[in-house]
């Protein structure tokens, strides 16, 4: 089984306005794309597990001109509260790279 | 406006203040109907809504606005600035207003200003949810009117009527308080009649300049819209668009990408197509706009607490060999500490030790087994509802966080302050507390508009 960072060409995190996270995934080529953007791993199921959201939030979004695959969560807590740790969202991709596929 | 030409839109830059390239802006500004781009955002976070204060310098907001200000002069188009001063609340038009005022000053211009206010009272607000106007947006359920009114600062989210309006009025410049990136840049193509999708798409895909080119720190694109089709171009020659480029722009800090709601429609790109006109130019087709109740989303910000930091570095091997238990045990140590020393004096606080190096940014517990890192930065935050007592709380856990060994009967060890005094007051914390629609009966409801003659005010 692949990990995420060995099947994507491209990772990505950022914040879509103060209260969501989005992630792009970028797979080589539309094969690459067709076998994997469906993965358990990419269900909401899954996302919600490892980001710690309710998985009835999550939205995924097959883009398959862009062999891309988008899946937006609702932060925990709104951007730059007391709490905050990554104010852009921008490394909250990282933690996907090692998922197996 | 006929089936074969454009309306033709200079978009210098993603946001006023990063950095418009004057030699780019005036080698295409007579090929273009309007020069526009936006000046805020919610990106950086809310102390900037909060404090009316802009995220850039004034001298970049200055060094960007003088070449728009005088390649609008040169041309005799419309120059149309966005959410000014980051937040678009009064205070941050108010001090782009007085930024441009100078620039027309030390040039010589003399430019009709409009200025689109956009900011709402709190009790305004309040009373629009208590009347049931205000709709919740995911993942946010609740429209109490207590969120409103808790807000120090709230602003609406413009479309481009009140732009439209503003230049009918016979404006050169109109500085808008918050609005929508994309309607900046699409209100002079659907005044002059361009199609509505293709004009609010258009806009959407420029709205961070040049991010939707292949270079996307180089300055700013053309947007050339018509009836059924609308063209991007990079104004750097030697930048390109892509099919690509063009497209995936769609799925930049969006979190849907296909639907994007916009005051009054949803534009839809579901069916759009993209195409290459030639090595740097894409076509886009078949966006489509679906008309939607009027409705303006919300931002809202206040303050919430003062934080005082401290920052040690470590390289200590056994500590970085046990880092996890190192932290759980310090993070004891300091709150009783606290509580012993300043008893109800501290009030509700908060101290998260966040370990730069090791777990700082995701804040979870590493998977067993991760081999020790060479060193680490060991932040300090507390958070408490004075600056006074988050000082004196970081002040009481300094010997500790500055002294406190792994393991209990070892030599007490120093780790690396780098800074003396070891405290820094970071100033209040703040938060967003909106994420809202209020439903209006007409795009100008909550719209003041004031106009200012340049050369009056240069002459007073």
């Amino acid at each position: 089984m692949p990990k995420v960072s060995e099947v994507c060409r491209h990772v990505r995190s950022k914040n879509a306005g103060p209260f969501w996270i989005t992630l792009d995934l970028w797979f080589p080529d539309r094969a690459a794309f067709d076998r994997y953007s469906s993965s358990q791993a990419f269900q909401p199921a899954a996302i919600g597990a490892l980001y710690g959201i309710d998985p009835t939030q999550i939205k995924c979004f097959p883009v398959p001109d862009l062999c891309v695959l988008k899946i937006s969560y609702p932060r925990v807590r709104a951007q730059g509260g007391v709490m905050e740790r990554d104010m852009h969202g921008g490394q909250q991709y990282v933690r996907l790279l090692d998922v197996m596929l | 406006m006929s089936p074969s030409s454009s309306i033709n839109i200079l978009v210098p830059v993603g946001a006023l203040g990063l950095g418009v390239k004057e030699s780019d802006v005036f080698a295409r500004v007579s090929d273009a109907d309007a020069i526009a781009c936006d000046a805020g955002s919610t990106d950086s976070g809310p102390a900037y809504l909060a404090t009316g204060k802009a995220k850039y310098s004034r001298d970049s907001i200055k060094h960007d606005l003088s070449i728009l200000m005088r390649a609008q002069a040169k041309a005799g188009i419309p120059l149309l600035i966005g959410s000014c001063g980051t937040s678009g609340g009064d205070q941050a038009l108010e001090w782009t207003r007085d930024i441009a005022l100078e620039i027309a000053r030390e040039h010589g211009l003399h430019p009709r200003i409009a200025l689109l206010y956009s900011e709402q009272p709190p009790e305004l607000m309040a009373k629009k949810a208590e009347a049931g106007r205000v709709t919740p947006l995911a993942p946010m359920t609740d429209s109490d009117p207590a969120l409103f009114r808790a807000c120090d600062h709230i602003v609406a989210l413009m479309g481009p009527e009140p732009y439209i309006a503003a230049l009918e009025a016979g404006a050169d410049i109109v500085l808008g308080g918050r609005s929508t990136d994309s309607a900046v840049l699409a209100a002079v193509p659907l005044m002059r009649g361009a199609g509505l999708g293709v004009a609010w798409h258009a806009g959407k895909i420029a709205e961070c300049g040049s991010l939707c080119t292949t270079h996307p720190r180089e300055g700013g694109v053309m947007i050339h819209v018509g009836r059924d089709d609308f063209t991007v171009e990079p104004l750097g020659p030697d930048n390109q668009c892509t099919v690509e480029t063009i497209a995936a722009h769609m799925l930049y800090e969006n979190s849907d990408p296909f639907l994007l709601q916009e005051p009054g429609c949803t534009l839809d790109v579901t069916q759009a197509i993209y195409e290459a006109v030639d090595q740097r130019t894409v076509r886009v087709t078949g966006s489509k706009l679906v008309a939607q109740p009027y409705t303006m989303k919300l931002e809202g910000a206040s303050g919430c607490g003062y934080q005082t930091i401290m920052l040690v570095g470590i390289q200590d091997r056994e500590v970085l060999a046990n880092l996890d238990r190192f932290m759980a045990q310090m993070h004891d140590v300091l709150v009783t500490r606290v509580h012993a020393n300043m008893g109800e004096r501290a009030g509700e606080f908060d101290i998260s030790l966040r370990a730069y190096g090791w777990n700082a940014v995701c804040g979870e517990k590493l998977d067993a087994p991760t081999a020790a890192p060479r060193e680490v930065g060991l932040l300090l935050v507390v958070t408490a509802a004075t600056q006074e007592v988050a000082t004196q709380i970081a002040k009481t856990c300094n010997p500790w966080f500055f002294h406190l060994p792994l393991n209990p009967c070892q030599e007490l060890p120093s780790y690396a302050f780098p800074f003396s005094p070891a405290e820094v007051e970071r100033g209040q914390v703040y938060e967003f507390k909106l994420n809202h629609v209020v439903h209006v009966d007409d795009p100008m409801e909550l719209v003041r508009t004031v106009y200012i003659n340049a050369k009056e005010k240069a002459d007073a």
